[in-house]
């Protein structure tokens, strides 16, 4: 089963070297694991285009769709056995200290 | 409905649902199944008897219910064919380890963090117990549709986010039993708290979750907390004749009629709180069972030993640091030592502002004021306890508190 976890890191949050060393570790475990699809850090929030597409044009503003105190600043796609998995891969990321980590299961098609 | 056969169902549920949860790997499907098989049983057993193993039958008879409808839905076909051959391979009942895996994989799903603690106790029973909706939506007050629609969303969501049919992991079982054993817990308070309502519902909620925690105990011999739970709904239990008096209104520990505690389960509580406490793990369950044992064992309330009491809810402290725990401390201690030293601990915890609007808290301070003959404080107390809005039965109480200390001591 996969699932997309939404890192939401505490205020204040930075990602120094000591942050990329644990998150390095934590996804060559999980690679070591098969659990590990993909992952990414997202850039501030003030870069990011909303679209929406009004008679078949699309219309740009700027910021994020909804506005929310909290902010996504990445996110880990993995393809775990079941939730208690995937649970314990997302606490090992360095952004869950002290944060959140929003996990979301994606729906399954037949193969 | 045949109350024999009911007790039977109701015994040999936990098992079907959760061998057939497995063999399914869909906790909806194995809960029809084998509701479809007790019918079955009602218009079968009365001509034919009971069979000899009544749940190794239901076992059997919710699998083939299961398979056919997977078949005729003929959905999944991934499970179907596991399912086939799990029918090939396996007997009803083979292995009792395999069985044991199974009930408790069951509990622990329905009793997993990811779901909302609200659904928690009311799928627990319903999937481990076999209550009906009805029974359930009836416990908890609100309409039968209301219930069925929080149950269909919590086995949706178990479906959907992959929350695991299994036993945890060793290092996972300490903190997810503790999940399992507040839904426990809260199940019996379902019952135990509103005594003075539907007095039938309750007190069945109160028995079931002393058979499940009976059942849990078998499945976890070597996890003290489960004995010191058991212990704790043993114990409580024991006082529920005493707790309401004639008119239905709640007798306080100390004025209740001992005579009228079942001695039975005192004996049995008391016995396996003694017997959780030497595995040297004591937790939360354990330390309020032995509380309730020295309350429970004590010839009278004067005659209690409030100084155990009282080193027992420092320790109990160390688990649970909340100002409930904190307050019941305060009042042992001013039991055990002199209602000062009570008051000591009572006015550190009011610092919190929290804390101050909590009427309860108040009581007890004045109850500790008036003793040590600060009636003027007392009075004061009393009424902020009143501004606070308590329940009405509370504030009958509290006013009848506050006349007989403002009358003049010669009057």
């Amino acid at each position: 089963m996969r699932y997309l976890c939404l890192v939401y890191p505490r205020e204040g949050f930075r990602v120094d070297a000591e942050v990329v060393r644990e998150f390095t570790a934590a996804r060559t475990a999980m690679q070591d694991a098969g659990v590990f699809i993909s992952a990414g850090q997202l850039q501030p929030v003030e870069a990011t285009t909303t679209m929406r597409v009004r008679n078949g044009e699309p219309l740009l503003t700027d910021g994020p769709f909804a506005e929310m105190k909290e902010q996504v600043g990445g996110y880990v796609l993995l393809d775990c056995p079941d939730l208690d998995d995937a649970v314990r891969w997302a606490s090992r990321l360095p952004g869950a200290q002290g944060g959140a980590v929003e996990i979301r299961p994606l729906v399954q098609y037949p193969d | 409905m045949n109350a024999d056969h009911e007790h039977v169902f109701r015994t040999h549920w936990w098992r079907a649902v959760a061998t057939v949860a497995r063999l399914v790997g869909d906790l909806e499907i194995a809960e029809d199944a084998v509701q479809d098989a007790c019918a079955v049983a009602l218009v079968q057993w009365p001509d034919r008897g009971v069979p000899h193993n009544p749940g190794a039958w239901l076992v059997s008879t919710a699998r083939h219910k299961a398979l056919d409808r997977l078949r005729r839905e003929s959905m999944r076909p991934d499970k179907e064919a596991a399912m086939m051959r799990e029918l090939g391979e396996i007997e009803p009942g083979a292995g009792p380890g395999a069985a044991r895996d199974d009930e408790l994989s069951l509990i622990f799903m329905c009793c997993h963090p990811a779901l909302d603690i609200g659904v928690r106790v009311p799928l627990t029973l319903r999937s481990v117990c076999g209550l009906g909706t009805a029974e359930i939506a009836a416990a908890f007050l609100v309409p039968e549709a209301t219930m069925a629609q929080r149950l269909v969303r919590a086995k949706r969501k178990i479906r959907q986010a992959g929350i695991p049919f299994r036993v945890p992991d060793r290092e996972d079982i300490d903190r997810r039993l503790a999940d399992v054993l507040r839904v426990v817990y809260l199940v019996f308070t379902a019952g135990h708290r509103a005594a003075s309502g539907d007095t039938i519902i309750r007190a069945d909620l109160c028995e079931e979750a002393i058979r499940l925690t009976r059942v849990l105990r078998e499945l976890l011999p070597e996890e003290p907390e489960v004995t010191g739970l058991l212990a704790l709904l043993l114990l409580t239990d024991a006082r529920r004749a005493a707790r309401l008096d004639s008119r239905g209104q709640i007798v306080l520990l100390t004025d209740q009629d001992r005579g009228l505690w079942d001695r039975r389960a005192v004996a049995e509580g008391a016995a396996l709180v003694e017997q959780a406490l030497r595995y040297g793990r004591p937790g939360p369950y354990q330390l309020q069972a032995a509380i309730a044992a020295c309350h429970s064992t004590a010839p009278s309330a004067e005659a209690t030993d409030w100084r155990e009491i009282a080193a027992l809810y420092n320790e109990l402290i160390r688990h649970e640091p909340t100002p409930v725990v904190e307050a019941n401390r305060a009042i042992a201690v001013a039991m055990a030592e002199g209602p000062a030293a009570g008051l000591v601990i009572l006015d550190t915890l009011l610092a919190n502002p929290q804390v101050a609007q909590w009427s309860q808290i108040h009581v007890g301070r004045a109850d500790l004021l008036a003793r040590l003959g600060r009636a003027a404080d007392a009075v004061d107390a009393y009424r902020r306890a009143l501004e606070l809005e308590p329940p009405a039965a509370e504030r009958a109480f509290l006013q009848r508190r506050i006349r007989e200390l403002s009358a003049p001591a010669d009057a």
